[in-house]
This record gives C-alpha cells, structure tokens and sequence, in this order.
C-alpha cells in the first residue's frame, strides 16, 4: 500500500467516525421514539412504535409553547430583519473610528452569552414598566422577542453586511443619474438587490428564534415556549415521548433544509441558462458581425 | 434638444491631491466632444464632476448656460454611460430603458411606446423582455445607450463604454455611436484613453494629463500640431529626440540632439541655448538612398510587416530608439537586422517643443 | 428610578447621538474625500428617518441600556417593590462579596463552591475549546482543500443538518445515550466489559461530552470559511520545498486561517461558558458549573439583584476571552464576527 492510499484511508476513516459522532446521538434517539419500552432505550427493543408521537398532540402545554414559539419566531423576524438592515446601512456608510466603535457595539450581543442578554432585558424592561407604569410591557411574549432580537439582529446584519459588500455603487449612481430620488434608489435598486438576504436573514432570524433557550428561559417570564416546555420535561424525567418531539423537530429541520437547498439549485440552475444564452449571442456576434443597427446606419 | 457645455475655471481636490487643476471648457451644443489622457488623469473626476456626481471645489459648470452648482446628478439635463454599464441586473431590457421615465411618472403605455421606439433604434426590438444577463457584450451596449437616451438628455456623458468588448466589435461600436449622436443631435462627451477611439469619432478633442487640459483641438490639429511634448507622445506614435536649440528662424529651429543636428517647426518661446525636444512621426521619416547625406544614421534592429505598412525599429546612436512606417509604396525590399539606414524627414514635418514643458506657448 | 439613574438613562442615549454626529462632522470635515455627501444627502428623508430610528432603539434601547442598567442593578440590595428608590435603596458590593464569600457582609471564609464552579467552567470550556479544534481541523481542512466539489456539498448538508438541532434535544440525545440504564450501559453490561452500570452524569462524562458534541460545528463553519480561501498553491509549494506536513500546516495553513481559528475558539468558548441547557439536563446532583448556579439566583433564590452580579462577573469573563483571542491571534473584533 502506498503512503497515498494510507492516508486516503485515514481520511475515510475520520470522516465516518467523525459524522458517527455527529448523527449517532441522534440515531439512537429516533430509535427509542419508536419503542414501546417506558423508558427512552434501543436495546432490548421491545416493539415498534408511534404511540410516543400520538401522546404529544394530548400535551396541552406542549401546543401552546409550540404556538408562542411560532409567534415570538415571526415578531423576531418582523423585528430583527429591518433592524439588522438598517445596522448595516449604517455600517457600510460611517467611517474610522466611529465605524469601529460603533462596531464593538451592534456585534457585541452575537459574543455575549445569551443568558445574560436575558436577564439584562427582564431586569431593565421590569422597572421600566414600573416607571411608565405600563404593565403590557412586562409581557413573556415581548421580552422574549426583544431579547432574541437583541443578537438575531446581529445575525441579520452580518448577512446583509456581506451581501452589501458585493453591491455594485455605480447601480446606485446610474439610477440617481436617470433622475430617481435617494428613496427611489432604495426601493428600485437596493431592495430588490438584497432580496436574497432578506430570505436568508427571515430564515435564519425564524430559526435561531425557534430553537433559542437561554435567552428566552429568563426573558419568557411565566409564558412558555416550546424550548422552556422541553428543557422541563426533560428536566422532569426523560420519556420516550420526548425522543419523539425530537424526531419531529428534526425532520421538520431536515425538510427546511432541503426545500432551501433544492430552491436554490433551481435557481443556480436558471442562473447558467442565461450565463448560457448570452454566450451564444456573444459567440454569434464574433463570428457574425453585430447585426447592423439599420435604423441607424441609413439615416 | 442640445445643450453648450462650460467649465469654468474648475478644480477638484481629493484632500491634498488636485485631481482636476483649473480646467476651462466650452463644448458646443451637439459636438462630439472627446477627453482623452492616460488613466489617472483626471479625465473620469472630470466628467463626475460634469454629471453631478461630484461638486468642484472651485470653478463653475454651466450647463445650457444654467449654473449647475449644488444640483445632484438626478437634477441635471446629463445621463451618462458607465464604464462598466451599470446595467440594472435584476429588470428586464424594457425596464432598464424605461426606468428613467419610470422616476418620472411616465405612464406605463407612454413608457412602452418610447421604449420600444429605443429598442427599434439601437436594433434589439425583440429583446425587451430579455434579461439584462442573456446579452452579449454589444447588446449590453447598446441598452446602456436606450436607457440613457430615453431621458432625453441634453448631454450625453460616456465613460470609456466600449473598454469591455473586443477589438472588431469596438471598431464596430465607434461608428453606430458616432451615427446616434449624429440622428438624435445632442452633445456627447466621451472619455477615453483610446487615441484611435477619440480622433475616429470627435469633432474636437481635449488631451489632458495630470489634471491639466493640454490641448483642445480637432482631432488632425491635434495630431499634426501637438501644443506640448505630453501631448506629441501620448496621441499616435512619435519619436523623440532631446537637445539644445542651437538655432532659431521665422518659425523653425534647429536642435543638436544626440543623433545630430535636427530641424523643425518651433512654437514660439524658444531661444538659443534653451532645452528642446523634436519630434518627428514614424510616418514623415523616409529612407535615404546609401551614397546621399543623411541627417539620421541609424542601424535596424528589428521590422514588422503589417499589411499595409511595414515597421522598421533601429537604433541610432547613444542606442536613442527610432520608428520608421513605411508605406507599402515606399518599401525598400528586404532587410535584415543590423544593416545601416539613413534617414531624413521634410522640414515641416519635425517640430520642435520645449522640453519638460517650460516656456511653452 | 432614582434621581441619578433617570439622569443616567435619558441623558446617555442623547450624549451618544450627538457624540455620533459630532464625530461625523468632524470626521466629515478633516476626511480625507471632501466629496463625500452627508449622510441625509446620500440617503434621502424617509430612508434615514427609518435607519436613524432603527439603530438608535436597537443599539441604545435594546443593547447599551440593559446592559448598563443590569450593571447599576447588580450594585443594589435586594429590596421589595416598596422599598424601591426609598432611603435603603443605596449602592452596595453586597453582590459581588456573596459571590466571593458566600455572605453579603462577613468576608471570613470564601465561597468555594462558586468560586471552585466558577474557574471549573472557564477551564473546562477552555478544555473543551480546543479540543473542538482539534476535532474540526481535519475535516475542515480537507473538506477546504482537498475534496472535491459534489464531496463537498455533501459533506456541508450532511453538517447543516445537524446544526439546527435544538441545543435541548441534544443535551437529551447524550442522556439517552449516558443514563444510569442508558444506552452505553446496556451495551457495556451486556458485553460484559462491566459489571456494574458506570454513573457517567454523576462523573461528569455526560456533561462534557454534551458540550463538545453541542457546539462542533460552531467550530466547523468559520474553519472551513477561513481554510477555503487559501489558495492550494501556496500549500503545492511549500510541500515542493521539503517542508513535511505538519510544518505545512504550523506555518502555513493555521497562521493563514487564524481569523478563522480565532472566531470558532471565541464562539465555542462563550456558548460552552454561558451554556445552560446542557448543565441543567446533564448535570448531575454535585455537578460544578457557573450557568446553573446564575440561574438558581433567580428562580430559587429570587434575588436579581445578585444573579445580575453573577451575570456581569460571567459577562467580564466572556469580554477578558475576547479580548485575549485578539491579542494571542492579533485579529480584528471584525475577523472574529465575520
């Protein structure tokens, strides 16, 4: 064997035993989703299974943090995805040192943990409720969505920073030079330009909403979410309905996924057949002259 | 409709670099107005400071004779073509040539009409539901061309719009563009670094370097009777020989250069004993049969034969390098590499400049 | 609020606007480009009016003025709702000396159970750090620089997958795994490798396992980012020069990827040291870890005031780590988030 297929071998080797850490966990808890033994175990398997997953639709709680989580997910997006533009507006147009101040600032949530923005979120927004003497604002559902928007809009931000960064200025001058306004540039060019982003920062901002727990443990107060129900269930005793609250969670994930890999690839795919078109029309026009702008030439 | 075009007296400043240094300008209405110099030379400052892009920091543009100070470049009667076309990616052809009318609350049947009447004029009547990246090269050209004309400006601008396409399609471009302006009759300023570009299409060309106009003439005045050694290098080929004026006459001059003594045209300002280049095209330099006096000996290093001309490269001595073009008439036969040539040039035909550019005019 | 405290809160975010705006006209007026438009010029009313507010309220109301707030909060004594702004209502260290000595005046015996949970967790995340490192480095270099295109789309669905896995679920998936009856236990009794079930919860096996397995891929992704810009030639050639491999990659691969490195080891460390899902699910009944005990502040020992002081000791930690990434690697705050 040469020293070439050794390491190729090594490398396979690694890969598996890496991804085997990765979805083994995961593997075995689908497995007890399925089995009919009380307590979550593969082995012995006792039988095959899906009462686990008809014993969640009867858990009252569970559908009602589902609910809240779908709807804190929705108002984080709402939230996160205009505050996250306009931080990166921002960025891309102040310069130096208070560029990088104000940097340190807006991207400091995405480092800090994410208990602590929830605790500095329900102690400020208690005591201003009780200054404005407004008790709405100390509601679960909307420190939670401050809280979780407080670092998603980081998230947002950084997305569009990246995508800005490819934003060609001279889109925006040629606009401004055909006559449109600053507001129409936003909404003519700048926009539609960053539609993808967008996308990518509503899903992304829905996911990290959906499945955040630190946060929102501290900043849901007496509500209740589908992490916080989770986190004391699991707290409570482990059952094998939970594996199957989890497989459910994951396939809904692993269908999200797919559905945004595969839009993309049709979209890529779309992208090469005008990538296509204009090389034949570039490679008709080499070899067979520009077809004379007759209009032109006679007058 | 067509607009005169004035600077005046106008500078840039970028901090401390002066990137246009008091350029003043008068473009006629519906000329065909070149700029052309070197990269980074302030040729592109200027035109952005023409369409609105950038505010001089003295000096005045006046547009129609109308003071553009503090209008931005969505106020002002100009379009310009990008370098790189700034086409709008993410619309369709009719949507990019309409989008000008669109800001202007055309309506959407006005706004197909006009828009299809452009698509007629630049010969691409099918491609109005295209996407901008289904194009190849030329039309990409020509919408940038639509949309900016469906403004109807009275200024066009373009920003050295045919750099990206290959030599036959440029050739090409440099007549349709010549006939658009000559068809809708309004002025068009276009930048280059182009030589070529800038003589074929222009009534009038201004050379700039270093932030300074150099020249504004016709293409042939410039090119016959370059105002300084800038301008006498940078527009067509040119050797150049540097010396001492030895000698001065009712409007010529002789200079003792390193290959000997040379005559030519002078501008005025140059006395005896000042320093002085000569220039002389590779084009007005002929042969010299062997036996007859030559004012040039040189010895030839290496020819191209190009068709309709043949260029021969020597070197005289001090290894000075010198072109010679010879026509297809004037050829010698072959030649190889080493052997002697005299060269010689009519009077008129050399010119004589100051060097470093003192004194002049 | 007091007195000093409304003065604080409504006169800081009107401090920091004209700070901003005074900076920029400065900035404006010594810049280097003179041409550049200001700011409403470039944008137009109704675009700056909506980024103005945006990033005013997100910046000032959502990140500076809790995070200030929570840091006043913490030197308060707990107090009842009454007696708030009343004449008990006086800045105090308290806090701070409960989380040293275990009482909020004798300063006699140390609070070693804190203090011990405390340095155990910064050590333990540190630990479990670098082994994420050690773990992704292979796979990220190889999916970067050696695999081949459709191996590695593959690779990177079958890794997206798993990354949006709750961090709850996976916390239970190891306790599955590592229970008393758990699946490992099973295995191992039945093969007869052991006799009696081993407590891997009560170790704290399951625990830090949990955490490696948790934020693997938060590793993985800015590795891989940063290794996937190195240009292969740079690695042919070095090889061409004798280097050996692990050479190559000590002095030509890692010091390249290091603002990659850097994040991963920045984002590991600050979700390992602020996790909380994993301990409360993993941890045993004397498991040692700092995020359960700032926790219990609040929901046993009802006192805020403390857990803010507990929440800020964690929060200096986090910020001392930044800071220490970026002068071991010497990269930007900006390569770090990128």
């Amino acid at each position: 064997m040469s020293a070439r297929t050794v390491q190729r071998l090594m490398m396979g080797f690694y890969v598996v035993l890496f991804f085997g850490f990765l979805f083994g966990p995961l593997l075995v808890m689908a497995v007890t989703a399925v089995n009919t033994a009380q307590y979550p175990q593969v082995l012995p398997f006792e039988g095959f299974t899906l009462d686990w997953f008809v014993v969640l639709l009867d858990d009252r709680n569970l559908v009602d943090g589902i609910r809240n989580s779908i709807l804190i997910g929705v108002f984080v997006v709402l939230l996160s995805v205009p505050l996250g533009l306009a931080g990166a507006i921002v960025m891309t147009q102040i310069y130096d040192r208070a560029r990088s101040l104000y940097y340190l600032v807006v991207v400091s949530p995405v480092l800090t943990p994410g208990i602590i923005i929830g605790i500095s979120t329900v102690i400020f927004w208690r005591d201003v409720a009780d200054s404005i003497g407004s008790e709405s604002v100390y509601s679960g559902l909307f420190l939670a969505t401050l809280g979780q928007s407080t670092f998603i809009s980081a998230y947002c931000m950084l997305i569009f920073l990246s995508r800005l960064q490819r934003f060609d200025p001279s889109q925006r001058e040629a606009a401004l030079d055909l006559g449109a306004t600053h507001t129409q540039v936003f909404f003519h060019i700048l926009l539609p330009f960053l539609k993808p982003a967008v996308f990518s920062a509503a899903l992304i901002a829905f996911l990290s909403s959906f499945e955040n727990y630190n946060t929102t443990t501290f900043a849901i107060l007496a509500d209740k979410t589908l992490t916080t129900v989770l986190a004391g269930r699991v707290r409570q005793g482990t059952t094998p309905a939970i594996s199957a609250l989890a497989v459910l969670i994951i396939a809904i994930t692993l269908a999200g996924a797919v559905l945004y890999e595969v839009l993309r690839r049709i979209e890529q795919r779309r992208e090469q057949g005008r990538a296509k078109a204009a090389a034949m029309a570039e490679r008709a026009e080499v070899a067979g002259g520009l077809a004379p702008a007759a209009a032109l030439m006679s007058s | 409709m067509s607009a005169d075009v004035e600077l005046d007296d106008v500078s840039v400043r970028f901090g401390p670099f002066l990137a246009v240094d008091r350029a003043s300008l008068k473009i006629a209405g519906g000329e065909f107005f070149s700029i052309l110099g070197p990269s980074g030379c302030g040729k592109t400052t200027l035109l952005r400071t023409i369409s609105g892009f950038l505010q001089p920091s003295q000096g005045r543009v006046r547009i129609g004779g109308r003071d553009m100070a503090g209008l931005g470049a969505n106020k002002r009667p100009t379009a310009l073509i990008f370098q790189n076309l700034a086409l709008f990616p993410l619309m369709t052809v009719a949507d990019n040539v309409g989008y000008g009318l669109r800001v202007r609350g055309v309506a959407r049947a006005e706004r197909r009409r006009r828009v299809d009447a452009l698509l007629q004029l630049v010969a691409l009547p099918d491609q109005g539901g295209s996407l901008v990246s289904e194009l190849s090269g030329g039309q990409k050209q020509r919408v940038a061309i639509a949309r900016a004309l469906a403004v109807e400006p009275q200024v066009l601008l373009l920003d050295e719009p045919l750099s990206a396409l290959d030599l036959r399609l440029r050739q090409h471009m440099r007549s349709e563009l010549r006939a658009i302006q000559k068809r809708v009759g309004i002025t068009f300023i276009y930048i280059t670094h182009d030589q070529g570009e800038a003589l074929t299409m222009s009534d009038r060309i201004a050379v700039m370097n270093r932030g300074v106009i150099e020249q504004v003439g016709p293409g042939r005045a410039v090119y016959d009777d370059p105002a300084t050694a800038f301008v006498a290098s940078f527009v067509g080929e040119n050797n150049c020989f540097e010396g001492t004026v030895v000698e001065t006459g009712d409007g010529h001059a002789v200079v003792e250069t390193g290959v000997g003594r040379l005559s030519g045209r002078r501008r005025n300002g140059l006395a005896v004993g000042d320093r002085a280049l000569v220039f002389v095209r590779p084009e007005a330099l002929r042969l010299v049969s062997d036996d007859a006096p030559a004012p040039i000996a040189c010895e030839l290093s290496s020819s191209a034969f190009e068709g309709n001309a043949t260029h021969l490269f020597a070197r005289a001595r001090q290894g000075q390098p010198i072109v010679v073009t010879l026509s297809r008439r004037d050829e010698a036969g072959a030649m190889a590499p080493g052997q002697k040539l005299g060269l010689d040039y009519a009077a008129h035909d050399g010119l004589v400049l100051p060097a470093n550019g003192h004194g002049a005019d | 609020m007091t007195g000093l405290r409304g003065v604080l809160f409504v006169g800081l975010p009107v401090a920091v606007i004209l700070g901003f705006w005074l900076l920029a006209r400065w900035e404006y007026r010594h810049g280097r480009d003179s041409h550049r438009q200001s700011f409403v010029a470039r944008n137009g009313w109704p675009v700056v009016a909506f980024v103005v507010a945006a990033v005013g309220f997100w910046a000032l109301v959502m990140i500076v003025l809790p995070q200030l707030y929570m840091v006043d909060f913490s030197f308060h004594p707990k107090l009842p709702p009454s007696q708030r702004g009343g004449p008990r209502d006086v800045y105090t260290l308290e806090n701070y000396r409960y989380f040293l000595f275990g009482s909020t005046r004798s300063t006699a015996s140390w609070n070693v159970t804190h203090i011990t949970a405390f340095w155990l967790t910064i050590a333990v995340s540190m630990c479990i750090t670098v082994l994420n490192f050690v773990i992704c480095y292979p796979l990220a270099y190889f999916m970067a620089q050696v695999g081949t295109g459709s191996q590695v789309r593959k690779l990177m669905l079958l890794l997206i997958i798993p990354y949006w896995v709750n961090e709850l679920l996976r916390a239970f998936a190891f306790n599955i795994l590592f229970g008393t009856s758990g699946v490992l236990n099973v295995i191992l009794l039945c093969t007869g490798v052991i006799a009696s079930p081993i407590d891997f919860i009560g170790q704290d096996i399951a625990l830090y396992s949990g955490l490696t397995y948790a934020y693997l891929l938060v590793m993985m992704f800015p590795l891989y980012n940063a290794l996937e810009s190195l240009d292969h030639n740079q690695i042919e050639a070095a090889r061409d020069l004798g280097a050996p491999w692990w050479h190559v990659h000590l002095h030509v691969v890692m010091p390249f990827a290091k603002p990659g490195i850097a994040s991963g080891c920045t984002l590991v460390f600050m979700l390992c040291a602020g996790a909380l899902a994993a301990p409360l699910v993993l941890g045993g009944p004397k498991t040692l870890w700092f995020t359960p005990i700032v926790y219990d502040r609040f929901y046993q020992a009802f006192n805020w005031n403390q857990g803010a002081a507990y929440a800020i000791v964690l929060l200096l930690t986090c910020i001392l780590f930044v800071m220490m990434v970026m002068r071991v690697f010497r990269v930007s705050l900006s390569e770090i988030t990128r």
